[in-house]
């Protein structure tokens, strides 16, 4: 070790991937993890399956620019919602990780999820970590070819299972599923299906925890989201330290010495990102606490409390915090602000959709002509109403126009839309000429529908009276 | 080669591209095969403001592969796609295509509907609540302009729902008006007419046809100097559709009927042009709009405005 530091080694620029073969983690975290995979997995394979109204529930319509979720129907109109709702997301993301640090990573991102899948099935077919790398030491033989083939056959089937079902977000699920059988699909169809299968499978399959440590811009910026209470998974070097093996024939003394880490190495076997938690935090931990459990399940086996690794945060380490101490400071300064703005922008984000008019109203002034002089000392202006029914049902709505004595509508009042769908309504409006002052003068119309008042909107424009 | 003045800037978009890709391959593989000495505790050995270092961790060799990937899409993009200076590329890819194309598309997604009118009689096309909402809406992009929204038209640019027409209102010689255009023109008439009074004159006569209050002398003589009109709009002056010269004795003023502004058309003539929309939108949406604008003021319209339904979005 000292010779090698004083001699200049020689580093490669590109690395080859070194394979890690992850040993199955059981226990408290790797069940909640398996809670995530099944929930998020339900939702993200079921939610087309769901109707509503007759129609796919949640369904976004490219080709129509219509996204419909429920009983919604967003128009490229109510594209800021989707702005909220990302600030939305940010903000959990920055409240979730002062918390709790890297939880999404290590149980609800899609990288850890879809991994989780993959190495389910890896273990079913080519066995635990030591049968994977005898296997993969191995010589090619027919067992060793059916193995591999059926684990990426198997792949295969749930990157392209998922793949459909990606697209059947964009595109309606039942008749895509019969145009797969008739392979009568659209060329972006069959592209997206494959694409994001390709995406799955290599990711999930080859990258893995390349993904993490190289892809994810998340991973490089989230530790600036953490402070000294931010929770991580940790290794007690206190409690632990020194390592070394249990020894049957140790003296009282020679036991008391060591520490509790036996070096049984579980914790760097189970981690997916290869790293050996027993140095410290890196950025390539995932905060999956894969090892954790793998520790507590050695503790019980030996005999000895649980925890030398556990989720805890540098102040406890440092100041030998309880667990207590350590949940009074999650309600500190900074994740109280993130709470509170968080709570802010959703209860404006609620409002906001709750109130939200399906109906809208863009009031276009004719350009050709300022304004003229009809009979009866009236002034005319022309206006094209632009009016988009957002709703699923079709209204008749009315018009009305007001700001101006004597103002008034020379044309029918009433427009008849169907649901979802788009209007431009030439309108003539008309005022006496002593009403109005020269030049510009404010209106205001108002839309409303004739079988639902509550469905109003007003648009304010400007009437001329030429000089 | 047009695109450029001389061939030398031509050629130098192409070196400069084609150096620029293969420096970077080179740069690639001379820093992948380049092997740092560093100290074993993986860093350059770079000591910055006393004890900060570099670590010296490798790339991942997928990382690598991937930018040689890149630059072998860059080179085969080249020779497909126009990038090299004015080289057109191989597959003779132009945005003007890309358009035509979505103009086909268009057309063979919308042909059969204005197909399927462009067979009816003008009159029934008319009637067609569908082909109302087409019209209208075409009407709001081509003819708006000029002629308002409410189609009620300006000074110099006819109003399309009264019942006089300059060139006739049938629906056939409307949609031919659409057509083919049309050029309006009334030649300067002042030294036809005679002197400053004799044009005041006419121009009270004219008022006197539609009714309009005018100088009961004035159109005693204007009358007697009215016959440098008739050729065109007759010895009643109730015009003539097949000259486009307009009929008088209404109360349709295309500029105006005050005496002032008929004075000027007489002295100065008037000229105006309905471009043809022949070329533009084809015989069969020409068919659509002109029985909207025949429509605009004839009875057998669908209902009202208000009835006509919206677009209906997919």
């Amino acid at each position: 070790m000292t010779e090698a530091a004083t001699k200049p080694v020689v580093i490669r620029m590109y690395a080859a991937r070194e394979e890690i073969y992850p040993r199955e983690a059981k226990g408290r975290y790797a069940s909640l993890r398996w809670a995530c995979v099944w929930i998020t997995q339900i939702v993200f394979y079921g939610l087309p399956w769901l109707n509503w109204n007759g129609r796919q529930a949640v369904l976004f319509d490219l080709g129509a620019r219509k996204f419909y979720i429920f009983g919604m129907v967003l128009w490229p109109q109510d594209f800021i919602y989707l702005a909220a709702l990302l600030i939305i997301a940010a903000y959990l993301l920055f409240l979730v990780t002062a918390i709790a640090g890297r939880v999404w990573c290590g149980f609800a991102c899609p990288q850890t999820v879809y991994t989780e899948i993959f190495m389910w099935i890896e273990r079913k077919i080519e066995g635990a970590r030591s049968a994977r790398i005898r296997l993969d030491r191995q010589p090619w033989s027919a067992d060793k070819l059916a193995r591999k083939s059926a684990k990426h056959l198997a792949w295969g089937v749930v990157a392209l299972f998922t793949g459909f079902s990606f697209v059947a977000y964009f595109a309606p699920v039942r008749s895509l599923l019969a145009n797969i059988g008739a392979f009568a699909l659209g060329p972006w169809e069959w592209f997206w299906i494959g694409f994001y299968a390709f995406a799955t499978y290599g990711n999930a399959g080859w990258l893995r925890e390349q993904v993490c440590k190289y892809m994810c811009p998340y991973a490089r910026f989230q530790s600036a989201m953490f402070d000294k209470d931010t929770l991580i998974v940790t290794y007690d070097q206190e409690r632990g330290e020194p390592r070394g093996a249990l020894n049957p024939k140790a003296t009282a003394e020679q036991a008391e010495a060591k520490g509790d880490c036996i070096d049984c190495n579980m914790c760097v076997q189970v981690c997916p990102t290869g790293i050996d938690i027993r140095k410290g935090l890196q950025y390539e931990c995932i905060g999956c606490a894969a090892c954790v459990d793998a520790c507590n399940g050695v503790m019980d086996k030996i005999d000895l409390p649980r925890g030398l690794i556990r989720y805890s945060t540098d102040n406890a380490m440092d100041k030998k915090w309880s667990a207590k101490r350590i949940g009074q400071r999650i309600l500190r300064t900074r994740v109280l602000i993130y709470t509170a703005l968080l709570v802010l922008i959703v209860a404006g984000f609620g409002t906001a959709l709750a109130l939200r008019t399906p109906l809208k109203l863009d009031v276009i002034r004719d350009r050709g002509s300022m304004g003229r002089e009809v009979g009866d000392g009236m002034i005319e202006n022309v206006y094209r109403l632009q009016i988009m029914n957002t709703a699923e049902t079709g209204h008749t709505f009315r018009i009305k126009v007001s700001g101006i004595d004597s103002v008034k509508l020379a044309t029918p009042d009433e427009a008849v839309l169907d649901g979802a769908s788009t209007r431009a309504l030439p309108v003539r409006v008309q005022v006496e000429r002593s009403a109005a002052a020269r030049g510009s003068n404010h209106i205001e119309f108002e839309l409303t529908a004739v079988d639902d008042p509550s469905l109003t909107v007003r648009e304010k424009a400007v009437f001329i009276v030429p000089k | 080669m047009a695109d450029f003045t001389s061939g030398f800037w031509d050629l130098y978009i192409i070196v400069i591209t084609v150096l620029a890709i293969l420096g970077c391959g080179v740069l690639l593989w001379s820093q992948s095969t380049h092997k740092v000495e560093a100290g074993s505790d993986g860093t350059t050995g770079h000591v910055w403001d006393e004890n900060l270092t570099e670590l010296n961790t490798p790339l991942p060799r997928w990382w690598m592969w991937l930018f040689y990937i890149t630059i072998v899409f860059a080179l085969v993009y080249l020779v497909l796609y126009p990038g090299l200076g004015s080289y057109a590329g191989k597959l003779g890819w132009k945005s003007s295509g890309e358009y035509q194309q979505e103009l086909a598309k268009a057309d063979a997604d919308y042909g059969p509907l204005f197909a399927k009118y462009a067979s009816q009689d003008l009159k029934a096309v008319a009637a067609d609540p569908q082909a109302h909402a087409i019209g209208e809406r075409m009407f709001l992009t081509y003819c708006a302009q000029c002629h308002g929204s409410d189609a009620r038209g300006n000074k110099g640019y006819p109003d399309l729902t009264d019942k006089d027409w300059l060139h006739g209102g049938e629906p056939s010689v409307i949609k031919e008006t659409i057509m083919k255009g049309r050029n309006g023109m009334m030649p300067p008439m002042g030294a036809a007419v005679g002197s400053e009074a004799d044009i005041e004159n006419v121009a009270h006569y004219v008022k006197s046809l539609s009714g309009l209050t005018a100088d009961p002398i004035k159109v005693s003589f204007g009358k007697t100097k009215f016959g440098a009109c008739i050729a065109c709009h007759g010895p009643g002056g109730v015009g003539n559709q097949a000259l486009g010269a307009p009929n008088l004795t209404d109360k349709v003023w295309l500029y105006g009927g005050s005496a002032e502004t008929i004075m000027e058309t007489i002295r100065k003539g008037r000229t105006n042009t309905m471009p043809s929309f022949q070329a533009f939108l084809g015989d069969a949406k020409v068919h659509v709009l002109a029985a909207y604008v025949w429509s605009l003021s004839n009875d057998p319209a669908p209902a009202n405005l208000a009835a006509a339904p919206g677009v209906a979005q997919k």
